[in-house]
């Protein structure tokens, strides 16, 4: 039983440019979905229509069992953390938490419970008669959180909240949200076009392309059994590599000549063929007649993992490989089991 | 101490004296009577008329115009006060008549999407290519229209609307993130508690500068209520001064200590309250808190 549900929703802007085009998507209670997608995709879109600032063209928002298609945004029983926090400046963090509830009428006492409550579980209980000024980034967006929270609505909207954080406090409050949400168990739509984000806190990913669905599903669905080539692309960091191949007699061929035995081949001659950084193996004495001949041109250590850039054939190939050892040097050989392997249509993308 | 500093503070200090000495030369020839400034001229020393002066002003005692062979000026005195109480009426009434008008017209054409919106905005805005003077005879046939010449109404409703304040206030509500007006949205507060909870209490400091430069202006307005009034109740501290002058051509001798007292007396209010306002007006103009 889906709790916040997208029945078949289309937008299209008086200008005629079409936003979203026919969008489902079911979400269960209590589920964390990621909406993800490169800018323009329509995810922004889709959310601000959920929470009620921009209007449906066409198709049913479902909430609790309610059409929320046309109740103003403050009665559809959503909380929206925004961007760029949307504090008000001239307020105290109390009253930026109460703000809402004031407005709805709820007795004072009710209110101040829920503010403490609220800001107990986000620790700026401390920060409370301040002003949004005084307060750091990381703080700010704890603020922002506390006013959904203290709504205690039937679900969270989050419009890319961590993308004016420096990366590591982005890293920590990536956690803190997810645990939060964990813990209050509201239903949660996230958008943002960082993968890793998406990635790392999502119950289910939705990633959108020029306004359509492109793949729902688990963050390891989507990571490891990609529906496109451009979900493919776009999930995973570093990308997943992308070869044109070629299929004769048991025979791939690639770019630059390169002739090797198929470990596998789609039910056609030509195809992209992708490959996870991380499942190519790197060798020097290759054991059979599967592996690539790999040039390497650069090495990029991150620590606890090394990043070989290079070449097969003519198409540039990215390697990722545990730290330790030696940095190999030349004469390589890429390897990869038949299961690392995925064909994609060369014309529509669509995974074959 | 640096040469640099030094020529700085030269040059301020010439300037200070540049702009406080006809002031201070007012106010010293004001506590002269009016028949030793007619013999010697402007003073630059205090002299002891000052009670004197200021009183006749203040109350209205004694007549504007000294009396000269045994003739008592014609035109009865409108004491300081009321001219003074005048003034301010005019000033205050213009530049929080104005604020409210331009906020809230500025707030229509920027939150409210209604037809022909842009449309109205530049009609105001084209307003200001055509000041009160072009328009002084057609705005004084309106207000006689409607019986209101002779009364504060008449003076402050015809001014009342201003291209310039809502041009400011637009472009200020321009700057304010469209996701605060979102939030409010989702935070159950209609167009009415948006404005007085967030957008009024966010233009502080714009309010006060536009009130600054309003005061002055209205406060400083002479053609309009010369125009507008005929009774000597309506008179205005700038209307006070230039009936003195006026009198020369009779040949009497005007109480120039009282011109001058007055002239200093209407200078007081604005330099108060530009002195008040004056952080805020900073940063009204510059700062865009957000």
């Amino acid at each position: 039983m889906s709790h916040l549900s997208l029945a078949n929703i289309i937008k299209t802007y008086p200008n005629g440019f079409e936003a979203v085009r026919d969008v489902s998507v079911d979400i269960a209670k209590g589920e964390f979905t990621v909406f993800v997608g490169p800018s323009g995709c329509g995810k922004s879109t889709l959310l601000r229509m959920v929470a009620g600032l921009e209007t449906v063209t066409q198709g049913t928002i479902t909430l609790a069992d309610r059409v929320i298609n046309d109740l103003e945004p403050a009665r559809r029983d959503i909380a929206m953390v925004f961007q760029n926090y949307a504090l008000y400046p001239h307020m105290t963090v109390y009253k930026n938490l109460a703000y809402g509830l004031v407005n709805r009428g709820f007795p004072k006492a009710e209110i101040d419970r829920r503010v403490r409550e609220a800001a107990e579980m986000l620790q700026i209980t401390e920060y409370l008669d301040r002003k949004p000024q005084q307060l750091s980034g990381g703080q700010r967006q704890r603020v922002a959180m506390g006013r959904a929270i203290v709504r205690e609505p039937e679900a969270f909207l989050f419009d890319e909240p961590l993308s004016n954080l420096d990366a590591k406090l982005r890293n920590h409050m990536r956690l803190e949200i997810k645990r939060l949400q964990r813990y209050l168990g509201t239903t949660a739509i996230y958008v943002t076009h960082d993968q890793v984000e998406a990635m790392t806190m999502a119950d289910r990913i939705v990633v959108l392309n020029k306004g359509k669905v492109e793949q729902a599903g688990t963050p390891a669905e989507i990571y490891h059994d990609p529906a496109s080539l451009f979900v493919a692309g776009f999930m995973g960091a570093p990308a997943m590599n992308m070869l044109e191949a070629r299929f004769e007699d048991g025979h791939m061929i690639l770019p630059g000549n390169i002739r090797v035995h198929a470990l596998a081949r789609p039910d056609r001659d030509e195809a992209t063929l992708g490959l996870r950084p991380e499942r190519i193996t790197i060798t020097r004495t290759p054991v059979n007649g599967t592996a690539l001949p790999f040039q390497l041109d650069l090495v990029e250590e991150l620590g606890a993992g090394r990043l070989l850039h290079g070449r097969v054939g003519e198409t540039p190939v990215t390697v990722s490989t545990s730290g330790d050892g030696e940095v190999p040097a030349d004469d390589l050989h890429a390897e990869f089991p038949a299961a690392a392997m995925h064909f994609f249509d060369k014309e529509t993308g669509a995974r074959l | 101490m640096k040469r640099g500093v030094i020529i700085d503070h030269a040059i301020l200090i010439l300037g200070v004296l540049f702009l406080i000495t006809p002031l201070w030369m007012a106010f010293a020839s004001s506590t002269y009577t009016a028949q030793e400034i007619a013999r010697d001229g402007m003073r630059f020393v205090l002299g002891d008329n000052f009670i004197g002066t200021w009183g006749d002003l203040l109350t209205g005692a004694g007549s504007m115009f000294t009396e000269s062979e045994g003739k008592t000026g014609e035109v009865t005195a409108v004491s300081g006060l009321l001219m003074l109480k005048n003034s301010l009426i005019l000033g205050l009434g213009f530049a929080i008549g104005k604020i409210a008008i331009s906020m809230l017209a500025a707030y229509a054409i920027v939150y409210f999407r209604f037809p022909a919106g842009p449309f109205f905005f530049w009609i105001i805005f084209s307003s200001l290519l055509l000041p009160l003077e072009v328009r002084i005879i057609p705005s004084y046939e309106i207000v006689a229209g409607l019986g209101l010449v002779n009364s504060y109404t008449g003076l402050i409703l015809p001014l009342i609307a201003s291209a310039t304040a809502t041009f400011f206030f637009r472009q200020f509500y321009k700057q304010i993130p469209e996701e605060m007006i979102e939030a409010a949205r989702l935070d159950n507060a209609g167009p009415i508690r948006f404005f007085i909870d967030i957008l009024f209490p966010l233009s502080k400091t714009m309010i006060a500068a536009i009130f600054i430069i309003m005061f002055v202006v209205g406060w400083n307005q002479y053609l309009w209520p010369i125009l507008m009034t005929t009774d000597k109740e309506f008179n205005t501290l700038l209307m006070g001064i230039k009936n003195i002058i006026y009198i020369m051509d009779d040949g009497k001798t005007p109480a120039y200590n009282q011109a001058f007292a007055l002239a200093v007396l209407s200078v007081i209010p604005p330099v108060l309250i530009v002195v008040l306002f004056q952080s805020w007006f900073v940063k009204g103009l510059t700062e865009s808190d957000k």
